[in-house]
């Protein structure tokens, strides 16, 4: 099988002052061409981690990609020349961050900063760039782009920022969209309204995506596959319906009753898990949810369970089978 | 609308201004003692100081003097030297060029040097050239500028032979006065603008150029340093500040006939209408130069333009 | 079981026991406190390590070369470069003390009266602050000396009334960054009096950087006082005091420059080591800094 994206056991650490930190922890899965996966997960689990270590963006010091393979139409972003991935970045896998406000340079038009990719990636010149760029806002949905096209980041409203990103992101037609939170900042009714138009617009252009979020109403929408992450591990995945109606590991479980679902009628009072994410620098010998899973045995406590198959393309991460 | 905010920040100016003069006006007249004969010098006549005492108004409630202290002002009068017996403008506008021109050379070194260090240190963080930068910076933050001009007199003009120790004739006298004057703000700006370039290189849209796939070199001229720039051009205006208060010192080193030399002599002399027109002067500048760095601010964060 | 896991709540010591490490982590910093402990001692043990009386001349020396007798050599008197540099310590730290003093005790009242009352009571410092700050450097410090006239007190009156506006502004902002916090908050909500409120909570809180910026201030309040002292304007002779110094051996430049090299030298050192101490001590008490 051919994929777009194959990740193979892929670990990034942080060195910090308090000890090592496992941000990821050997994780690994594919994406087709075209397709779209979720990544998911509480925050600090390692998953905007995951995706910058893709496009070897981990600023080093303090992180570093200790181990794994990231091959992206056959060749290895790990191994390949610091010229070889720049080539990549932004033209054949492109990323749009959680923070429209801090992620947009705020003493540079958005033109500017939208055409840059085009300028390096495809060598226009400023006239083709400036056209280019117009069309791309046109396609993201800015209204009256002439005129804003020389305006800066501070001028737009959170929604609109994320829109300039989608433009900056899309402008190379890259194979690869990951999407790092994209509606996070911005206010809810905005959210469906810019997962829309990434969904319509990556779609049209057949680039795959990986949608980062801890939203995990987001993903079943959006979605085919999805990958659920807790502590730097992939402890599920599968197709997202899947997943969503028949959650094997007690952490999707749990996550799944603390949000809202709009698929049933609200049955009862939404549950958060108990307790606080692990300590990466001192992560329990076995399972690392075993803490706070209410179903934990004797054994989880010593024994890390590996991903195991357990439906149609279905894995998870528990010695007990929830399903049966 | 950046006129607006031009003419936000003269009208800012104003009360500084106001502030600065009513300052000096106090102070010249809690002088100990009769400030007519203080002004007027120990050899003066009964008459002149008279004059000086209807000069300065202070017959008059200190309201009205204050006024005409103001006056005065306004018309370039800023009374006479008890020393020379010149019109204080007179005295001053001899000086000034000299002074200017000195100030000018040396932000200019401090700054074309400070900046470009700050930068590549900002940028090779913990590299040799980092270190070695910074201790320079150090020793030339914590180096008295009397000191500095000195030794590089000893070692330049008397050692070497290269360069003249004092006097004002050529390029090559401005160019030992100019470096001690300037190498202080030099070692600020450096430490400032790598400072600055530190937290810069870690922000959100730096991640984002990067991903762009830039070049780390288009990375930094096109997205770092203009943000960088910005608290840098604030210390740049605050340091010719420092420089002009320092050039008293350079001067007295080099044998350079500026202002601030002018100033001591009057200091010592108690020559009073010199130092208050000097002081007043120097000040003015200092208030000018904020503005203009104020606006180059607008210019460099459009944040600022729009507001 | 699960108590094992559970992250167990940081004890109190080792906060400053962190600070501690940070603080002996920069090797710089140990070395600022080296030269500043090497400039305590001589400045108060002075009459103990000085070879010889900084006062006493003799004219048949004048500007003998470093010799055993004599390690940094003689001056245009003939007195004993070292002892006097030694002497000059004390007056470096007298100033340096007294400007402090006086730019803490009145600027940071000032700067938290500003922040604490606001409104009105803010805007009136604020501009007195920036008119202040309108004289710039050594400048205002110049104009008061010209004004009080030439010595010792004076020159510390001048400098120090010219810092108050730093810890003014220092003062200002640190209050205004912890003013709206909850424990101010709810202090105010019991009743306790505004003197109360700011005496118990806004001024230890306000400390920290007040301790760092005096640390670095104590390396401006030496150049400057030195400065003056260089210009004439200082205390007056034969009191061994390092900028006069350097100005009575400037004359002999040429053929004596042991006589101004070694007061200068003193004087870079010192502040080095106020620099250093302060850089050291900021980046200890304020990690988010720490680059």
């Amino acid at each position: 099988m051919n994929s777009l994206l194959r990740v193979e056991d892929l670990k990034t650490c942080f060195y910090t002052d308090a000890g090592m930190v496992k941000a990821v922890d050997g994780i690994s899965y594919d994406i087709q061409e075209g397709e779209t996966m979720g990544l998911v997960g509480e925050s600090g689990c390692g998953k905007s981690v995951s995706a910058l270590s893709i496009l070897r963006l981990i600023p080093y010091p303090p992180g570093k990609i200790t181990g794994g393979k990231v091959v992206f139409e056959g060749k290895d972003l790990l191994q390949i020349s610091e010229d070889e991935i720049r080539d990549v970045r932004g033209n054949r896998i492109a990323m749009i961050f959680q923070e429209p406000m801090t992620s947009l340079n705020p003493v540079l038009t958005i033109g500017l900063q939208i055409g840059e990719a085009l300028e390096i990636h495809r060598g226009l010149k400023r006239k083709e760039t400036r056209d280019e760029v117009l069309k791309l806002l046109r396609m993201v949905g800015i209204p009256d782009p002439e005129r804003r096209i020389d305006d800066y980041p501070h001028q737009f409203s959170g929604g609109m920022r994320q829109r300039v990103m989608i433009a900056m992101a899309l402008s190379c037609n890259p194979k690869l969209l990951i999407a790092d939170e994209p509606t996070t900042a911005v206010d809810v009714t905005i959210q469906a309204q810019l997962l829309e138009t990434i969904k319509d617009l990556t779609s049209r252009l057949g680039t795959a995506v990986i949608l980062i979020t801890h939203n995990l109403g987001v993903v079943a929408r959006y979605v085919n596959r999805m990958a659920v992450m807790y502590a730097g591990r992939i402890i599920e995945s599968g197709p997202a319906t899947e997943v969503y109606e028949h959650p094997r590991h007690p952490y999707t479980v749990g996550l799944l009753a603390s949000v809202p679902r709009l698929d049933k009628p609200r049955v009862g009072r939404l549950v958060p898990i108990d307790g606080q994410p692990p300590d990466l620098i001192r992560l329990p010998p076995g399972c690392s949810f075993f803490p706070r899973c209410s179903h934990r045995m004797q054994q989880c406590s010593m024994e890390r369970p590996e991903l195991r198959i357990v439906g149609a393309g279905h894995l998870a991460a528990c010695l007990k089978d929830l399903g049966s | 609308m950046t006129g607006q905010y031009i003419i936000r920040r003269l009208l800012i100016m104003l009360p500084v201004l106001l502030g600065v003069s009513l300052i000096i006006f106090i102070m010249v007249r809690i002088i100990p003692g009769d400030p007519s004969m203080v002004m007027a010098g120990p050899h003066a006549t009964k008459d002149q100081v008279e004059q000086i005492r209807t000069q300065l108004g202070l017959d008059r409630h200190p309201v009205s003097q204050y006024f005409i202290f103001i006056g005065n002002l306004f018309r370039g009068d800023l009374g006479t030297s008890t020393r020379t017996s010149l019109p204080v403008t007179k005295e001053i506008m001899a000086r000034l060029p000299n002074t200017l021109l000195l100030a000018l050379a040396s932000i200019l070194i401090a700054t074309v040097l400070g900046v470009l260090t700050g930068i590549i240190a900002g940028v090779k963080q913990n590299s040799k050239f980092d270190y070695l930068s910074m201790l320079v910076a150090l020793f030339g933050l914590s180096m008295p500028v009397f000191w500095l001009g000195l030794m590089l007199m000893l070692l330049f003009s008397i050692h070497l032979g290269w360069l003249p120790a004092v006097g004002a004739e050529s390029f090559k006298h401005l160019i030992l006065p100019a470096i001690t004057l300037g190498a202080n703000s030099m070692a600020i700006i450096a430490r400032m603008t790598r400072s600055s370039m530190l937290e810069v290189i870690r922000l959100d849209y730096i991640r984002t150029a990067r991903a762009k796939g830039l070049k780390e070199k288009l990375v930094i001229s096109r997205h770092a340093l203009k943000n960088a720039l910005i608290p840098v051009v604030t210390v740049i205006g605050l340091q010719t500040g420092t420089l002009l208060g320092g050039a008293v010192l350079t001067e007295i080193v080099f044998a350079w006939p500026g202002v601030g030399r002018l100033l001591v002599e009057a200091i010592l002399a108690r020559d009073y209408p010199v130092v208050q027109g000097v002081v007043l002067l120097v000040a003015t500048m200092f208030i000018f130069v904020n503005l203009v760095v104020d606006i180059l601010y607008a210019y460099l964060d459009p944040r600022i333009r729009y507001q | 079981m699960e108590e094992i896991f559970d992250k167990a709540e940081k004890p109190k010591w080792s906060q400053s026991r962190e600070v501690l490490h940070r603080l002996s982590k920069r090797i710089t910093a140990m070395i600022g406190l080296v030269i500043v402990l090497i400039f305590l001692i001589s400045a108060i043990f002075a009459p103990f390590l000085a070879l010889h009386d900084p006062l006493e001349h003799s004219l048949g020396h004048m500007l003998a070369k470093p010799s055993w007798d004599y390690p940094l050599g003689r001056d245009e008197l003939g007195r004993c470069i070292l002892s006097r540099v030694i002497y000059g310590a004390r007056i470096s730290l007298l100033i340096g003390t007294m400007v402090i003093s006086i730019g803490v005790l009145l600027g940071a009242p000032l700067g938290i009266i500003s922040a604490y009352y606001g409104g009105k009571v803010d805007f009136i410092i604020q501009r007195f602050v920036d008119t202040m700050l309108a004289f710039p450097g050594i400048l205002l410090a110049l104009t008061l000396i010209a004004m009080l006239g030439v010595g010792l007190a004076n020159v510390m009156i001048a400098v120090g009334i010219s810092t108050i506006p730093i810890y003014a502004r220092l003062a200002r902002s640190s209050v205004l960054a912890i003013k709206s916090r909850q424990f101010v908050e709810a202090s105010r909500s019991i009743g306790a009096s505004n003197f109360k409120i700011i005496l118990r909570h806004l001024l230890p809180n306000s400390l920290s950087p007040i301790i760092v910026q005096s640390t670095l201030h104590m390396a401006t309040a030496i150049l400057w006082a030195a400065g003056l002292g260089f210009l004439g304007l200082g205390i007056n002779p034969p009191t061994p005091e390092w900028g006069a110094m350097l100005n009575g051996g400037r004359l002999y430049i040429r053929v004596a420059y042991h006589v101004a090299t070694f007061p200068g030298l003193m004087i870079f050192i010192t502040v080095l080591g106020f620099n250093l101490l302060g850089d050291g001590l900021r980046d200890a008490l304020d990690p988010r800094l720490k680059t």
